[in-house]
């Protein structure tokens, strides 16, 4: 195996003074394999975000040890970045060009000179299918096309790896597929992502690897597939209707490896939900959902159903 | 990452993020320009001939004369100030076009360097303008007005670096009227714009040419007037030393407010 294009060990960070101080990473170690799709998942406030930043170098550790495309991070981040492309999770397209001066004006903090971001620009306006709307001004752009704008901004330097935070969300499913296909395209063309999300779906579609963080903390890493083997039941059967919550509680709990409600709701998981599917079929006022598990399921398991802002 | 109190780090890479300001700037400019003569023309018109009609002359100098090369030193004060306030915390804050900036191989260092020296550019611009419009009045046909050009970049800078340290504190557009209304308007009437400061109490008149403001007219109106400047050295260090303290301490305040 080579040398990973990232490695983070043992990394630590705090916010805060005194009694306030909160930490927001403790103690998170992982690697990223050249032309993987490595996935951070975890709640609102989990420390994805503050992961990314530490890894640009663009806040400095507590602890632990960072090395990003061969330099140490933070000392030689600004080196490291010349090789990464970071597509943020809010847009800050300048407002003020079009979208061909957005790109050109983007190649040139790299260093690179106008002729040759020039001759990358129509490429990179294909690859985001807004070579129509070369001289649009981002005011016209929707927002499908101002994140495919800001992945070919980040495409600018040619980088080999590619950081991004929450790239499909506030987009129609529309548009988010067309994210996706465009993403494995990269992964195609021998591209390493490093991309965080909470929708499990674009996880369980993109990722090679995933690690799940909570708190801080990584509390599951591996592939999709192999996560939820480990951790958690085969099928699922979710109950709903009036009589799902008593339904739940007795016959549900019977039959069932393990049961989580959440509101009315019941979510009955088993490795064989044949006799759940019998027993339901005659019971009064509840209708119910047969799925296998997924990594929603999954990522509940860990992290728990409470709300988290 | 240099540490938090370390002291600013210069490159070139500040170019590009100049560039691109100024990129903004061509796009607009046409309104720009426009501005940057007619408020100068307006005041000096209004002040110069209205005021001056009472007046008559200041020091053995016609009003309009004293006025126009007291008020280019405020207007690269304002103009600079603006720039490195609102404009700046737009791309900063509103925008988050520093933070695309962050994720290109720039250090924030360079982001402030850029912004620091584009609101100096801009300033004087709006410098040369108003030099134009004295031109066509006839004040400040003298060759030593050339050498107000590169004073006025100075002044910008200066006017720059203690604009983004307020940048870097302020929690939105709404805490600039503090500045511009506490500070620099108060700083125009001690520093010798409109009359001289030998007008004013004795502790306010020696204060006076310690102001950046006051030392930057000490500097440029005798030049403007074809005279030199009596205390040259120390007015150019007090410009310098509001400059590079303020610089190091917007540098110091940003890094803290974006780097963390």
């Amino acid at each position: 195996m080579t040398d990973p294009i990232l490695s983070v060990a043992n990394l630590h960070k705090s916010y805060g003074e005194g009694d306030g101080r909160h930490s927001v990473i403790a103690g998170v170690s992982f690697a990223l394999q050249r032309g993987e799709c490595y996935g951070l998942l975890g709640p609102n406030g989990a420390g994805k975000t503050t992961t990314l930043r530490l890894c640009l170098g663009l806040t400095e550790p507590d602890d632990g040890e960072i090395v990003l495309v061969g330099r140490q991070v933070p000392p030689d981040a600004r080196a490291a970045r010349t090789r990464i492309g970071v597509v943020p999770q809010g847009d800050n397209l300048d407002p003020d060009f079009t979208v061909t001066e957005n790109l050109l004006v983007f190649g040139r903090y790299f260093g690179m000179a106008d002729a040759d971001i020039r001759a990358r620009i129509p490429r990179l306006l294909e690859f985001a299918n807004l070579a129509a709307k070369a001289d649009a001004r981002i005011g016209e752009l929707s927002g499908g096309m101002k994140r495919r704008l800001t992945l070919a901004r980040a495409l600018v330097n040619d980088p080999d790896l590619i950081f991004m935070d929450e790239p499909t969300t506030g987009l129609d499913p529309q548009a988010r597929h067309m994210i996706w296909e465009r993403l494995k395209s990269l992964l195609g063309a021998g591209k390493t992502i490093l991309l965080t999300t909470h929708f499990m779906d674009e996880a369980e579609r993109l990722c090679d690897r995933l690690a799940v963080i909570d708190h801080g903390r990584m509390i599951a890493e591996g592939a999709p597939r192999d996560l939820i083997a480990r951790h958690i039941e085969s099928e699922v059967v979710e109950v709903y209707g009036e009589g799902a919550v008593a339904w739940g509680e007795q016959a549900g709990r019977a039959l069932s490896a393990r049961v989580e409600r959440s509101g009315e709701t019941v979510f009955c998981y088993t490795n064989d939900a044949r006799p759940l599917v019998a027993r339901l079929q005659e019971a009064p006022a509840v209708r119910y959902l047969h799925r296998p598990a997924n990594l929603e399921d999954l990522f509940l398991k860990l992290t728990g159903r409470e709300m988290r802002d | 990452m240099p540490g938090r109190f370390a002291p600013p780090r210069f490159s070139l890479r500040f170019v590009p993020v100049w560039r691109r300001n100024f990129l903004v700037w061509r796009k607009l400019a046409g309104a720009s320009v426009l501005g940057n003569i007619a408020e100068p023309l307006i005041t000096l018109l209004a002040f110069g001939y209205g005021l001056g009609s009472l007046i008559d002359k200041v020091n053995g100098i016609p009003y309009i004369e004293y006025l126009a090369s007291g008020a280019i030193c405020m207007s690269i004060m304002m103009a600079s100030s603006f720039e490195a306030l609102y404009s700046a915390f737009s791309r900063m804050h509103v925008q988050k076009t520093w933070d695309a900036l962050l994720n290109a191989p720039l250090d924030l260092d360079d982001v402030v360097l850029a912004e620091m020296l584009w609101a100096a550019t801009k300033s004087l611009m709006s410098g040369l303008a108003i030099l134009c419009v004295m031109f066509v009045l006839g004040i400040g046909l003298h060759p030593t007005t050339v050498l107000v050009v590169p004073l006025l970049f100075a002044i910008g800078m200066t006017f720059a670096s203690i604009g983004l340290v307020i940048n870097a504190l302020a929690r939105g557009y709404d805490f600039f009227t503090y500045y511009f209304t506490l500070v620099l308007t108060p700083m125009i009437f001690v520093s010798g714009v409109y009359y001289p400061t030998a007008q004013l109490p004795d502790w306010l008149r020696d204060a006076a040419p310690f102001l950046p403001l006051g030392a930057a007219v000490e500097l440029v109106r005798p030049l403007i007037l074809g005279a030199w400047p009596e205390r040259p050295l120390d007015n150019i260090a007090v410009l310098a030393a509001y400059c590079a303290a303020g610089f190091y301490v917007a540098t110091v305040l940003t890094r803290r407010r974006l780097l963390k």
